[in-house]
């Protein structure tokens, strides 16, 4: 169960509900950010207003957000990515290696929108490989090796996962 | 795993097939009769009625084999393979039905080629068949493999007929196929009948190793798979 | 969200790609002016030209074809986003027949220009009385183009080596639009023996050949897009 919603059953509902960012960002490279945002906006029905507030939030707003995304840095394209699951309303961000690919500066800027997003509501799992840094944003830390999970590292013991 | 993919059924049909054979090349190239008009060149017939027949039959096997993997009740990797695989000696006589088609027609009209919708759409079968086939190539999981052929099977079959029909109203059947058909006497059908009996034992006997190959090579991959990822498992325990 | 309302939103989204990197303007439609100035060095007789001008049309428009149909994966693939529509749950189906309107509006840009190209190089002619069957035609086969070049250029995209097999898969199967729109056009430009009433016969034959790979492709769409190799 996820969400309230069964894996196997509602798969559809599930899978429209979460957010899933690996290394590549899902973006169309020859559209600006805000036409990005509002593609995956309408694909759940936002207003602009939820649009625009989705770019401000990753802090894109301005001339950047009407600049195509291929002239974008690694960190810009990253945050228009949250961006889009931002729009989306996904309710659970499962984030891959968030941090690969970006410099000392856009891994503290990630960082930052990060805590604002879990602020503002989202649930997030994020895997990385950077113990230090994950440590720092994570409520609760859980280790994993060969593919099973080895032991909790912090947070509240609790039923499941 | 290894050996041979021979059991007592395969043997049993070779050896049946190789019998039927010497039958049929006894009745093909001896014992039929030479036709009025075309001489010994009739004979060609005899590996090209057959052939094609096969290659049709191949095609049916693999399409009804796609649609019984895709069906979620009888999916199974063995419908796959059995695809694959009669795909293969599909493609083979495909390749033997139009060269000889294609020898009997200079043979008997003067020419290697004809635009109507039988030769043409053997051709586009064929084709179709060589891309199937290169999809298959594509990698990744068996069931994937499996997943995307089926699907590509089954499109075929939606586009023979279309490529059938749209063929035969741009250039409807030449009236020398009928006259060529009507005239063949008893022994020349009868030996036709011997020739396409021979070739489906031949075409299941391919098919059951070939199957059995793929099989054999899916486990060896399987295998491999497994192997890595015991490996990983116990890197992480170090 | 309602499929409908996808296919609207993806078609959208690709026509607007189109127009923002006009790959269409700046490379198909001078690689396919260029294929047809090509034929008539290799066909070298007038008056053949102006007959066999609706073929060469076709050609042209289905060698092209296979252009646009990658570059419209492309986009899909360079970052994933195709992917990531699946794994949000976005409708397949949608997607398929949004990508595939799209690649269908295309193709219909460059039939016109190919048409008027046809009328300057081949000098092609033109009365007026078949334009009806002429448009419903072009019409026809660019569905029907759009339908197939979408579903097999799904199948082909991603990881290399499968981009070449999308000539080897799509060549066959749109035989059947080549030889039906073909026929219509030359019956509608009144050239060759083929009469209006065989042109709107072979129409038929482009429309139900648009009919049986929109379901085929709407069955089958996702299942190809899905598997991740």
């Amino acid at each position: 169960m996820v969400l309230g919603l069964d894996l196997v059953e509602q798969r559809e509902a599930v899978r429209s509900r979460v957010g899933l960012l690996g290394h590549s960002n899902g973006l169309y490279t020859d559209l600006t950010i805000t036409e990005n945002v509002a593609f995956w906006g309408a694909t759940v029905g936002a207003s602009a207003e939820e649009v625009s507030a989705a770019v401000e939030r990753m802090g894109l707003a301005g001339r950047l957000s009407d600049v195509p995304v291929r002239k974008l840095s690694a960190g810009q394209r990253r945050r228009t990515a949250l961006a889009c699951l931002i729009a989306r309303r996904a309710e659970l961000w499962l984030l891959d290696e968030p941090h690969a690919g970006l410099d000392a500066a856009g891994r503290d800027e990630l960082d930052t929108v990060l805590r604002a997003a879990t602020a503002a509501g989202a649930m997030m799992i994020v895997a990385s490989h950077e113990m230090e840094r994950a440590g720092a944003l994570a409520t609760r830390m859980v280790e994993v090796a060969g593919g099973q999970i080895r032991g909790q590292i912090r947070g509240q013991e609790s039923g499941t996962p | 795993m290894s050996g041979p993919t021979s059991t007592r059924a395969t043997r049993a049909i070779g050896i049946a097939t190789i019998v039927g054979l010497i039958w049929f090349v006894a009745f093909g190239l001896f014992l039929s009769p030479d036709d009025a008009v075309q001489r010994k060149g009739v004979r060609i017939l005899y590996i090209h009625v057959p052939s094609a027949w096969l290659a049709y039959l191949a095609f049916i096997v693999t399409a009804v084999s796609s649609a019984a993997y895709l069906w979620k009740r009888t999916r199974s990797l063995t419908w796959d393979r059995l695809a694959g695989a009669s795909a293969e000696v599909g493609v083979l006589f495909m390749g033997i039905t139009l060269l000889t088609g294609s020898l009997w027609g200079r043979v008997s009209w003067g020419v290697y080629w004809v635009w109507d919708s039988r030769v043409t759409t053997t051709a586009f079968l064929f084709v179709t068949y060589l891309g199937y086939l290169a999809v298959r190539g594509l990698g990744g999981s068996h069931e994937q493999r499996a997943r995307r052929s089926a699907v590509v099977a089954l499109l075929a079959v939606l586009e023979i007929p279309l490529v059938h029909f749209s063929v035969e109203w741009w250039r409807p059947l030449h009236q020398q196929e009928s006259i060529a058909k009507g005239k063949l006497q008893n022994l020349m059908l009868f030996s036709l009948f011997v020739g396409v009996i021979v070739f489906t034992l031949l075409y299941v006997w391919l098919v059951m190793h070939r199957q059995r190959v793929l099989a054999m090579q899916d486990a060896l991959d399987d295998r491999g798979l497994e192997f890595a990822i015991a490996e990983r498992r116990q890197e992480a325990s170090l | 969200m309602t499929s409908f309302a996808v296919t609207k939103l993806v078609a959208a989204k690709d026509l607007r790609i189109e127009l923002r990197s006009r790959v269409l303007i700046n490379q198909v439609l001078p690689f396919a002016a260029i294929t047809m100035v090509l034929f008539a060095f290799a066909l070298d007789q007038d008056d053949l030209l102006v007959r066999v001008a609706p073929g060469l049309v076709w050609l042209a428009t289905l060698f092209s074809m296979l252009v646009v149909v990658q570059r419209s994966f492309a986009v899909e693939a360079g970052d994933g986003a195709l992917d990531a529509l699946r794994v949000a749950g976005v409708p397949a189906q949608g997607i398929y027949f949004g990508k595939a309107a799209a690649l269908a509006v295309q193709l219909l840009v460059l039939e016109t220009l190919l048409f008027a190209a046809a009328f300057v190089l081949y000098s092609s002619r033109f009365d007026g009385a078949g334009v009806f069957l002429l448009i419903t035609s072009a019409l026809a086969a660019s569905c029907g183009l759009g339908l197939v070049g979408t579903l097999y250029g799904g199948l082909t995209t991603g990881t290399k080596g499968r981009e070449s097999l999308l000539p080897l898969l799509l060549l066959p199967v749109v035989a059947p639009v080549l030889i039906g729109a073909t026929r219509a056009t030359e019956a509608a430009l009144g050239v060759g023996r083929i009469s209006m009433q065989e042109g709107w016969a072979w129409v038929a034959l482009l429309v139900t050949y648009a009919l049986l790979f929109g379901i085929g492709g709407s069955i089958g769409f996702g299942p190809l897009v899905d598997d991740t190799a």
